[in-house]
């Protein structure tokens, strides 16, 4: 098995600092390591487990279980396109359409390049302002076409 | 003196441009040499107008909406800061009709204060609550919730009094308060806007409880998809550590209790307690079977009270108001009120907080102004994803847990999601199930493999209108497994939305009415 990189067993090492004795930690830890790394390392799992007094499948588990944690880099950027009801009943199908012609991926998918990656999001509690999304971080509501056009364009050329 | 400028920092209010507003205001009043003094408030909830700005003129404020940073120029041109007319104009907010027909217990401070400020909050009230609470006994404050009725807020409107009374009365070394702010729902967003806009008003609520059961810890655990309510409850959680009221010897009574703020990672089936607190253990979110209760053994295997936010929101009106004002407003076994919250296709969408026993069809026509399309409703969903989608014939219905049971409805968390009359009712059924099918925990095999071949027949019945009637048969008998065969509300409540659909809208599943009737 490859090991860490020393950026990736250094971000390990503080997130396990601040968390490995407080009880039920296991979730703030991998958040500590995905923030800080944008993913967390397959090889962490045995130190993490061991560190935890967990087996590699539990923690291979819990990784795998929320779709929030990831153990691959993210793209350079991340569009999150709200796919729940009420962003249905104000067009998010259309524009998720819209959104995949323009980035040439499909709704749960990365453009090879590896510049943006697409992703479904279940409600970011915008429910009166649909449709709503996130790019890379930040919150957008009343998203029309033409705007997403625009910020895509934005985030292109930066 | 500096004039007092307003605007909001709820997500709803970021999301279309709240920040680039400020700072173009901030801007102009620099440029011009005037001085403001800009606060950064919560939202009123009238969401359709944020950015909502507000200038404080004569003892009243006065609002503008929804404001565009381009618009703020011309804003100052027109003299909004001492409160000329202009295009944007809404006029004094708190006169507003969205506002005025409001029941607010709850959302009381919202769009007033600065939400973490400690003097506004004591100003509007804040902490009376918890001093009422300080000096009575235990078995008293449960006694209080136990009087004014309250039910819990996530959607299964258990008793909230006789939770706190089972984990008050069970003998533990260690008992804990956790707060279910995984608001998963689509057209939900109340708890998000207690976070953001009155974070000290759930952490009052959770130190009540925690007096109440003799609780020292409490948690709360919030999606990871509301990142502003996660820094903004952190910050609180400090703000009040330093001011006394949490931590040890809580306002010199000798009390302690500590907060902490846990960030889910994305699972809707976390919102459901006991996969709430697997997840808060630091396991997969997987359901547990019940009993034991989570009152019994909860969190770390210790006597737990599980509530959602509005539910512990709900906490400091009651203890500083007396049971009997909350029990005041209400109807039937649903008493006090419910933030209701106005979602999808709908003109005015927001928070409107009523008593239960409005109309939907007063909330969506009323206050909410009819479908933001201008076409004919057709459907509306109430209670989130687990939630049936009810008819215009169906609106009438009051907003109570059991009168809406009657009718086959859920009212869940309170969000109404409006449809107009382009919804395709057979793919909301199909995308119910595709939902269940991403977020079930896989505990119970009628969730797990029910989702999939459930929408593997919906797909069926819309590609294959002459076999529809033996699909929509097949349809009803997996709904059926599903409703009896699954732990928790996501297997079991799945066909809510499905036969809902299928029952109402049977033109859209390809069904004539012999093959409806024969279904």
């Amino acid at each position: 098995m490859n090991s860490m990189t020393a950026r990736e067993a250094q971000a390990v090492e503080a997130a396990l600092d601040r968390f490995q004795d407080e009880q039920g930690a296991l979730l703030p830890l991998l958040h500590a390591v995905q923030d800080t790394l944008g993913y967390i390392p397959k090889q962490a799992t045995p130190t993490i487990a061991s560190a935890f007094n967990l087996s590699r499948a539990e923690v291979h588990g819990v990784i795998t279980y929320y779709h929030h944690f990831r153990q691959t880099e993210p793209a350079q950027h991340k569009l999150a396109l709200c796919q729940a009801e009420a962003c249905q009943a104000r067009g998010c199908r259309s524009l998720t359409e819209k959104a995949e012609a323009a980035l040439g991926c499909n709704l749960g998918e990365h453009t090879k390049d590896n510049r943006w990656e697409l992703e479904p999001v279940y409600c970011l509690g915008l429910c009166a302002s649909g449709p709503a999304m996130e790019l890379d971080g930040k919150l957008y509501a009343r998203v029309t076409p033409e705007r997403l056009e625009s910020l895509i364009r934005k985030k292109e050329l930066s | 003196m500096s004039i007092k400028v307003y605007v909001p920092r709820d997500s709803a209010a970021l999301a279309v441009g709240a920040d680039e507003v400020a700072e173009a205001i901030g801007q102009q009043a620099t440029a011009r040499g005037i001085a403001i003094d800009l606060v950064r408030n919560s939202s009123r909830g009238l969401l359709w107008l944020e950015p909502l700005v507000e200038v404080a003129v004569g003892g009243k404020r006065l609002a503008y909406g929804p404001v565009t940073p381009e618009a703020v120029e011309s804003l100052f041109e027109a003299g909004f800061l001492t409160g000329k007319a202009h295009p944007l104009a809404v006029g004094p907010i708190e006169a507003h009709a969205y506002l005025k027909n409001q029941e607010r217990l709850t959302f009381v401070r919202a769009g007033i204060t600065d939400p973490l400020s400690l003097e506004d909050y004591q100003a509007h009230g804040g902490f009376v609550g918890l001093r009422a609470a300080l000096v009575l006994s235990p078995a008293d404050i449960v006694q209080q919730i136990l009087d004014s009725g309250l039910r819990g807020r996530g959607g299964a409107g258990f008793p909230a009094g006789i939770k706190w009374k089972t984990v008050l009365q069970t003998n533990a070394d260690q008992k804990y308060v956790v707060v279910n702010a995984d608001e998963g729902d689509s057209g939900t967003f109340a708890d998000r806007m207690v976070m953001e806009g009155d974070p000290f008003m759930l952490i009052e609520g959770m130190i009540i409880a925690g007096i109440a059961v003799g609780a020292t810890r409490g948690y709360v655990y919030i999606r990871s998809e509301y990142p502003d309510a996660i820094s903004i409850m952190e910050e609180a959680v400090r703000r009040a550590t330093t001011g006394g009221f949490l931590g040890k010897n809580i306002l010199g009574s000798g009390k302690t209790f500590d907060v902490v703020i846990r960030k889910a990672a994305g699972s809707y089936v976390c919102g459901e307690e006991t996969a709430l607190l697997e997840s808060l253990e630091g396991k997969r979110g997987i359901v547990r079977a019940k009993p034991p209760l989570p009152a019994i053994v909860g969190l770390f295997g210790k006597p737990t009270v599980i509530n959602n936010v509005l539910t512990l929101a709900a906490a400091p009106y009651i203890l500083s108001h007396g049971p009997k004002a909350y029990a005041d407003f209400g109807m039937g076994r649903s008493r006090g009120t419910l933030p209701f919250q106005l979602a999808g296709n709908i003109r005015h969408g927001g928070l409107v907080e009523k008593a239960f026993g409005v109309t939907a069809r007063q909330l969506i026509e009323d206050f909410g102004g009819g479908t933001e399309s201008g076409r004919p409703l057709r459907a509306v969903q109430i209670g989130g994803p687990l939630g049936a989608y009810l008819p215009d014939s169906l609106l009438d219905t009051p907003m109570d847990y059991e009168a809406l049971a009657a009718k086959g409805g859920v009212l869940g968390h309170g969000g109404l999601v409006v449809f107009d009359d382009t919804v395709d009712m057979a793919e909301q059924a199909r995308y119910a199930m595709e939902f269940c099918a991403i977020e079930s925990c896989g505990k119970c095999t009628p969730c797990r493999i029910g989702s999939t071949r459930g929408e593997e027949v919906i797909q069926h019945i819309q590609t294959k209108p002459a076999e529809a009637g033996a699909h929509a048969k097949l349809l009803r008998d997996l709904c059926n497994t599903m409703v009896n065969g699954s732990l928790c509300a996501m297997g079991s409540m799945t066909p809510y939305p499905v036969l809902s659909a299928l029952d109402h809208f049977p033109e859209d599943f390809n069904l004539t009415a012999e093959t409806h009737k024969a279904a």
